[in-house]
């Protein structure tokens, strides 16, 4: 049943063989045809730009007030692309096997192949539309390394390259929307997917200043809704991210793929109190000067905490420096997965150092003193005094983190100059998404998904400074080609209308559900929900996984659930701007997709990637993958009750990548 | 600490607003403005009343969307900071918070402290753009090679966030920080030339149209500005303005 529709022939031929092969819809054929994008974010903002540059005419939603808003726009470190202009030895090919590799044997590889294959042209696209990226003094492209590589891949814009690329691809949109090609609805929010004949032809949308329920139709639907880590609550997604309309779409009949794969970051900064709203991320790229420990002794870490001693108190054979212990081939640039287990081990021993006993050291101090000899070599400095070597250094890495650096600052009130960071890992990203064939259609015909809302090209792990590069590669690259082959069958079909059936119940179905929740009379707000649903799948469904904890885990969001839907109190009216109410019809998603992540969790018996299953782990405590059994991406398929969902299996099969267990030892 | 809050109130777009003084007990320093006013609602979610609606997303001081006017300043006391990365460390035990949404022609209030800035959107789509299809067949990305400073001036310019602040913040609601940013950005790239005086002609044009007012060089848009834009930005597009209109065809 499921076919992923990877093209035949040799693997770095396949989509030069499909882009010849699959069908095309003429350009005035394309002014017939209409098409739907939710979301602009990365993958969102590009699609609608391309796809209305190549004539089609589209509707673009946002929950935002701007498309601009999008969550991409934080995204700090940087975009992958296989230039190779620093002459490493990076290739396509090594691009692409970093990312099976980092993604633990869990994509699949024509996928990520494509994915390699176009990231060249992405950073060629956004330098025309005039994003500008960091250069070095010849005028040239600068690039920095990241996690769980050995070359420098990395394009970035200091720590804002999300910014930086999503005005980029808004900037097109922008263009496009001026034009009348694409018509652009903010402050809307999809609430259902109409499906005619089994195939997507719509949506229901939610004007969120009104309140008013509106009929959008169209020839396809393309979600790039993004992820749906604020199942946590906290997170470092924006507060609005969602998975609603992914959601909604499960439920419809798209698969939803490996739901259980979450990233957890490993730079974040540590939660502060109970009112906390969201965590905060420290780009990855400190990691390429940062080193991270904690106290070797648990007599310091006591010191450190009732303040009889501080960090930069310790010397450096006081410090375990547990990556650079345990890692010595890739040190502190271990993939993220690797990096937050490392940290949960040591504070789960008892060496955390704050508090609460969930925070590792990020030190710059070493980083310093090497810029600050350099430095001062370059200016013509004759013996310069360590104080001098040290300021010298705090200027170079001000300017290549100096946003990161004050946001910290910000945030803790410690400053980052003069003593080490405190971080700990939190959830980020989720690699889990609808399922897509190789044209990103999920099982609904019709129905795409781009960018982080599907699964294809991370596996169960995701490199850094790879999900700007998917973002960017499925909306410019893939999804404007690919789509021509579903709509070929469509230049006939005409305008659809929007008076019919099947819009009338999907319309009073939303309406149904929103009266619900708005004339429930309870007395808890969603919020509180909310946060107790983050409890369950951070303590059972987090960093470390085991079957005992799961189980209950579905009990417990069970009946967290039958609590919201009996006791939530959400203010205000359906027909008018009412945030509360946002927040309750998402959250009432979340909780079904909460119990679904946890089956998945409960399946896969094997650790890979983010998902860490106790039970499977090697004697010094790494992750145990079972390629004999698990080879395999999980698709469910929704059948009334999320934990009651029906496993489907698509094999991966690798002819090109020899599985290894992973090591970076 | 304990503070008193006194927030705008307004149903909607055509209906008067007015000030309501809420209590709060218990604030935490660490606390960000914002999760002060998530708890605030909160409470006032279970005394049965309407929560303030106020529009936030991110809440890392990049998406642009949080904008509340703090004691007659927008984003508050702090510098170089968006309310979402406001601590409540900045105000003292005891003090009286007043929270006012942007108040701008340009930017008529949705609700409480929700406004509605499409008209930024507007003027970019007037032409904050270079026109390239996205194709992906330009030429390489180091085939022009771009001088360092211009790339970092780039950069600056291309910070801002669109929140709106230096709009709020000016007498006239001119939104000449915001306009000059993307000008500026695109202008000093090679790749933003070619179109660079129809572009800020457009651009201008739209800003006008939209309601916001005039620049009379007052520099408090620089101050509030969360990113830190600069008003030499201002400079180069009325430098630019004036040219493109002298010599344009």
């Amino acid at each position: 049943m499921l076919d992923s529709r990877i093209p035949e022939g040799p693997l770095a031929e396949k989509w030069n063989t499909h882009k010849d092969n699959i069908r095309l819809v003429n350009p005035a054929n394309k002014r017939d045809i209409d098409i739907i994008v939710v979301g602009t974010g990365l993958a969102g903002s590009s699609a609608a730009a391309s796809l209305a540059e190549l004539g089609y005419n589209v509707k673009s939603l946002c929950f935002q007030d701007s498309p601009r808003r999008a969550h991409s726009i934080a995204a700090q470190g940087g975009i992958n692309a296989s230039k190779n202009y620093q002459n490493d030895g990076d290739s396509v090919y090594r691009l692409f096997y970093d990312t099976v590799k980092g993604g633990d044997y869990r994509s699949r590889e024509a996928n990520v192949h494509r994915l390699a294959e176009v990231s060249s042209n992405i950073i060629d696209q956004c330098v025309a539309q005039g994003v500008p990226f960091a250069r070095e003094y010849g005028g040239l492209l600068d690039n920095r390394s990241f996690g769980g590589v050995q070359v420098s891949r990395t394009f970035y814009a200091k720590g804002q390259t999300g910014q930086q690329l999503l005005l980029g691809a808004y900037s097109a949109l922008s263009r496009q929307i001026s034009k009348g090609k694409v018509e652009m609805l903010n402050r809307h929010e999809m609430m259902e997917v109409v499906k005619v004949d089994g195939k997507a032809r719509g949506i229901i949308a939610r004007n969120l200043v009104t309140g008013e329920i509106e009929r959008h139709s169209a020839h396809a639907v393309v979600l790039c809704t993004g992820g749906y880590g604020n199942a946590f609550y906290l997170s470092t997604n924006a507060m609005g991210s969602n998975v609603s309309a992914a959601w909604k779409a499960h439920k419809q009949g798209s698969f939803f793929a490996n739901p259980c794969f979450t990233q957890i970051h490993p730079t974040c900064i540590p939660v502060s109190g109970h009112y906390q709203s969201k965590l905060t991320l420290m780009s990855e790229s400190l990691r390429n000067d940062g080193r991270i420990w904690v106290p070797k002794s648990k007599d310091d870490v006591e010191a450190i905490l009732n303040g009889s001693k501080l960090p930069t108190d310790l010397k450096e054979e006081e410090r375990d420096y547990y990556l650079e212990r345990r890692y010595p081939a890739f040190g502190n640039l271990v993939p993220r997965d690797v990096a937050s287990r490392a940290a949960k081990e040591r504070c789960d021993a008892g060496f955390g150092v704050n508090k609460t006993g969930h925070a590792v050291y990020l030190d710059f101090a070493s980083a310093f003193v090497r810029y600050g000899k350099t430095e001062a070599l370059t200016r013509g400095i004759q013996n310069p005094s360590d104080e001098t070597i040290v300021e010298l250094g705090r200027e170079v890495i001000k300017s290549k983190y100096g946003n990161l650096f004050d946001m910290y600052k910000q945030i803790t009130d410690d400053n980052p100059y003069e003593t080490p960071m405190m971080i700990y890992p939190a959830v980020h990203y989720t690699m889990g998404g609808l399922w897509v064939d190789y044209n990103l259609m999920t099982t609904v015909p019709g129905l795409f998904a781009a960018g982080e809302a599907n699964f294809s090209d991370h596996g169960a792990n995701r490199l850094g400074a790879s999900a700007l590069m998917q973002g960017l590669a499925d909306g410019y690259f893939v999804l404007p080609y690919t789509i021509g082959d579903y709509l070929a069958d469509d230049i006939r079909t005409g305008k659809i209308s929007t008076e019919t059936q099947e819009f009338d119940a999907a319309e009073k179905k939303v309406k149904d559900e929103i009266q619900a929740l708005i004339s429930n009379n309870g007395d808890t707000p969603v919020d509180d929900f909310h946060r107790r649903l983050g409890l369950i799948m951070w303590e059972k469904c987090g960093m470390a996984r085991n079957e005992k904890d799961l189980k209950q885990a579905i009990a417990e969001i069970q009946e967290l659930r039958k609590e919201f839907h009996s006791n939530v109190l959400v203010p205000g009216s359906e027909n008018a701007f009412n945030p509360e109410l946002e927040k309750a019809t998402r959250l009432a998603d979340f909780l079904e997709l909460g119990e679904a992540m946890c089956l998945d969790a409960l399946t896969r018996a094997e650790s890979c990637g983010g998902h860490f299953r106790e039970e499977s782990q090697t004697p010094d405590g790494e992750a145990l993958r079972d390629d004999e059994n698990y080879t395999f991406v999980s698709a469910w398929e929704y059948t009334g009750t999320p934990s009651e969902a029906k496993l489907h299996k698509e094999d991966l099969i690798y002819d090109n990548i020899e599985l290894k267990q992973r090591s970076y030892k | 600490m304990n503070i008193t809050l006194k927030v705008w109130r307004q149903k909607g777009p055509n209906q008067v607003g007015a000030m309501e003084t809420h209590k709060m007990t218990e604030v935490s320093g660490d606390m960000s403005f914002l999760e002060m006013m998530d708890v605030l609602n909160g409470n006032l979610i279970r005394e049965g009343k309407e929560p303030f609606a106020f529009d936030h997303d991110c809440r890392e001081g990049i998406c642009g969307s949080c904008s509340m006017f703090i004691n007659g300043e927008a984003h508050g006391p702090g510098r170089n900071v968006t309310t979402c990365q406001l601590h409540m460390r900045s105000f003292k035990d005891g003090e009286t918070i007043h929270v006012e949404p942007w108040r701008s022609a340009a930017f008529p209030v949705i609700k409480d402290l929700s406004v509605d800035r499409s008209s930024f959107d507007r003027i970019i789509q007037a032409g904050g753009y270079v026109s390239v299809n996205t194709s992906g067949e330009t030429i390489d990305a180091n085939a022009i090679p771009i001088p360092k400073h211009d790339a970092d001036q780039a950069f600056d310019a291309a910070t801002c966030i669109g929140c709106g602040a230096c709009v709020a913040t000016c007498k006239n609601s001119s939104a000449m920080l915001f306009v000059s940013a993307k000008v500026s950005q695109l202008s000093l790239l090679p790749q933003g030339k070619p179109e660079s005086k129809q572009r800020v002609i457009r651009m201008v044009d739209q800003m006008d149209l939209e309601g916001f007012g005039n620049c009379t060089n007052t520099g408090a848009c620089e101050v509030e500005c969360p990113k830190g834009i600069s008003i030499t930005n201002i400079a180069r597009m009325n430098r630019a303005f004036l040219s493109s209109n002298l010599t344009s065809k």
